[in-house]
């Protein structure tokens, strides 16, 4: 079935310079595994193709479910150089729970509580 | 030095300089804490404090952490709770001046205010590049010789050592010049527990703990994606770490406040602002994240240990600023049918009312942005078919101040000489504000040392 990545992870994003940071926290161990085969940098790069403008680097967080993500090039300057509403990246986070993905068991994956 | 706490409770009430004052009234308010830290350095705070010193030699520090301590230094005093604050900016001794004013005005007395300096480095360069460093841009490997004449504040950032030695000298209030955003907390856990400076696991466990706590809310609910899960969201509740000498530690927050502790809301901010997590480098130690283990103990408590660091490096990052042009930004509110083409037709007009002036913006130094039509995810979210209202946010930037203010004149006439539908030009006229630029380079450690003062008032 087709989901949002926001079923099953959550995110947070700031600034590094010129560049966004972006991390994704799954809600489960099975939604960390299926983000970190599918979050490849050249999915992320495509993904953002408007947005990020540069070379995109990753880190993998296994302790908290997590995958962090460098976008470089993606704030049109950064600081008090940018011309942009989100100049620092803030909404990052949430462009990338936006995408859309196919997967096989998504209640595995979902928030538990 | 030691007083033999086993638990310190350290709270963050101030994520950045703007941040609202509830956050340190409340946790003052609403239940025990050792100490308050309130965080008022930006990158770009340095900068706008030199200028203002330049003018005026009283100035130069945040002005609002005065204003905040009136209002809560007697409660603070009469609980026994210190005040760290990085409100110093590059006038630490004017500020500590301004607190003692206030706390002859509030009638207390016997009160020991610290300033914690040695990073502005603006009036050291020459001495410093004599002694070697090339200040190379850490970023870029751009020349300093390309920015030099034109720095306006360079400050160093600073670890833990000093806020220590200020709070074992028994300051109530630490006011500091730029230091980390985690040393505010590591301080006083050093003071309390007397950890060696090689004790790198303990010392990465407060950075931790620091990195957690240093956006205020941003670790008790706020700005999480599951946001309908988060209750009260305007009595949210600012974070407090109760340390233990051992360095494992307990996030947490007030009884009763709004906002979560869960692994979410914690783990959300472990991601923020993360470069490369194996390697965190500041001033006191390299941290690990990736050992950082998190366990939900109770409501609204999460445990987190595991961590580790290792050696720091033998260099500290130095933040220059300099003046880099100007920048202008407008907007227009467009309404009725068709919304989108109309602003879309706005800006063009715009553009070919400055070319027959022979005012022209590169494309990398100008910007039409439609608030309302998938700006912060442009190419990801669908724009809505028919939105009834868009937002034209139209910007320049350029050497020249003076194209910059000619681009400005020509946002509000679209009201009445563009098409139709077109209103809130709130605010009028854009003002032509001068861009202050980041120039990032390492130095050696030895050639910086933080100097402490404390004064009884």
């Amino acid at each position: 079935m087709k989901i949002k990545l926001g079923e099953i992870a959550y995110a947070r994003s700031g600034d590094k310079g010129d560049g966004s940071n972006v991390g994704i926290a799954a809600y489960t161990d099975a939604g960390y595994e299926f983000l970190k085969n599918l979050l490849t940098p050249d999915r992320i790069k495509t993904h953002f193709s408007s947005i990020c403008f540069g070379e995109v680097e990753r880190y993998e967080m296994p302790n908290i479910r997590a995958l962090n993500f460098i976008l470089h090039d993606s704030l049109g300057g950064g600081g008090s150089e940018s011309l942009k509403t989100d100049a620092q990246g803030k909404t990052h986070g949430l462009g990338l729970l936006y995408m859309e993905v196919d997967v096989d068991d998504v209640e595995k994956m979902r928030y538990q509580n | 030095m030691n007083s033999k706490k086993q638990t310190v409770r350290i709270s963050n009430g101030q994520g950045f300089w703007g941040d609202s004052i509830l956050g340190p009234v409340r946790l003052l308010r609403e239940g025990p804490i050792d100490y308050l830290t309130l965080d008022y350095l930006a990158e770009v705070t340095m900068s706008i404090m030199q200028k203002l010193k330049t003018r005026n030699p009283q100035a130069g520090y945040a002005t609002d952490f005065i204003k905040l301590l009136e209002r809560i230094l007697p409660e603070a005093q009469e609980k026994g709770v210190r005040i760290i604050a990085s409100a110093g900016g590059v006038n630490a001794q004017a500020c500590l001046e301004a607190a003692g004013a206030v706390v002859k005005k509030l009638g207390l007395s016997g009160v020991k205010i610290a300033t914690v300096t040695g990073d502005d480095i603006l009036h050291r360069i020459d001495e410093l590049e004599q002694a070697g460093e090339k200040f190379e841009n850490m970023d870029t490997g751009a020349n300093w010789a390309t920015v030099r004449h034109k720095i306006s504040s360079a400050n160093v950032y600073l670890g833990a050592a000093g806020i220590v030695e200020a709070l074992d000298r028994g300051a109530d209030v630490v006011i500091c010049g730029r230091v980390t955003d985690p040393a505010l907390v590591l301080g006083p856990m050093i003071h309390e527990f007397g950890w060696s400076f090689a004790d790198y696991d303990k010392l990465a466990a407060g950075t931790v703990a620091g990195h957690i706590v240093e956006c205020g809310a941003q670790c008790t609910g706020a700005n999480y994606t599951n946001w309908r899960k988060i209750e009260n969201f305007a009595m949210i509740g600012y974070p407090i770490i109760e340390m233990q000498a051992d360095g494992n530690f307990y996030i947490t927050k007030h009884p009763d406040t709004g906002g979560e502790v869960s692994i979410e809301s914690v783990t959300s901010q472990l991601m923020y602002e993360m470069g490369d997590p194996q390697n965190y480098i500041t001033p006191d130690v390299v941290v690990d994240f990736t050992t950082v283990q998190l366990q939900q103990a109770e409501k609204d408590r999460v445990r987190v240990f595991g961590i580790h660091g290792k050696k720091a490096t033998d260099f500290l990052k130095v933040s220059a600023s300099f003046s880099n042009g100007f920048k202008a930004v407008g907007q227009l509110t467009i309404a009725g049918p068709e919304a989108l083409a109309k602003a879309q037709l706005c800006a063009e007009i715009i553009w070919q009312r400055l070319a027959y002036e022979n005012v022209h913006f590169a494309e990398k130094q100008k910007i039409a942005e439609y608030p309302g039509a998938a700006v912060c995810h442009a190419g990801i979210a669908e724009i809505p078919a028919n939105s009834n209202e868009i937002v034209l946010r139209i910007g320049v930037k350029d050497a020249d101040k003076a194209k910059v203010e000619r681009f400005a004149m020509e946002i509000v006439p679209l009201v009445t000489s563009g098409p139709p539908g077109v209103t809130g030009f709130a605010g009028g006229r854009p003002k032509a504000q001068e861009i202050v630029s980041y120039w990032p380079a390492l130095i050696d450690k030895r050639h910086v040392r933080q100097v402490v003062f404390v004064e009884e008032f």
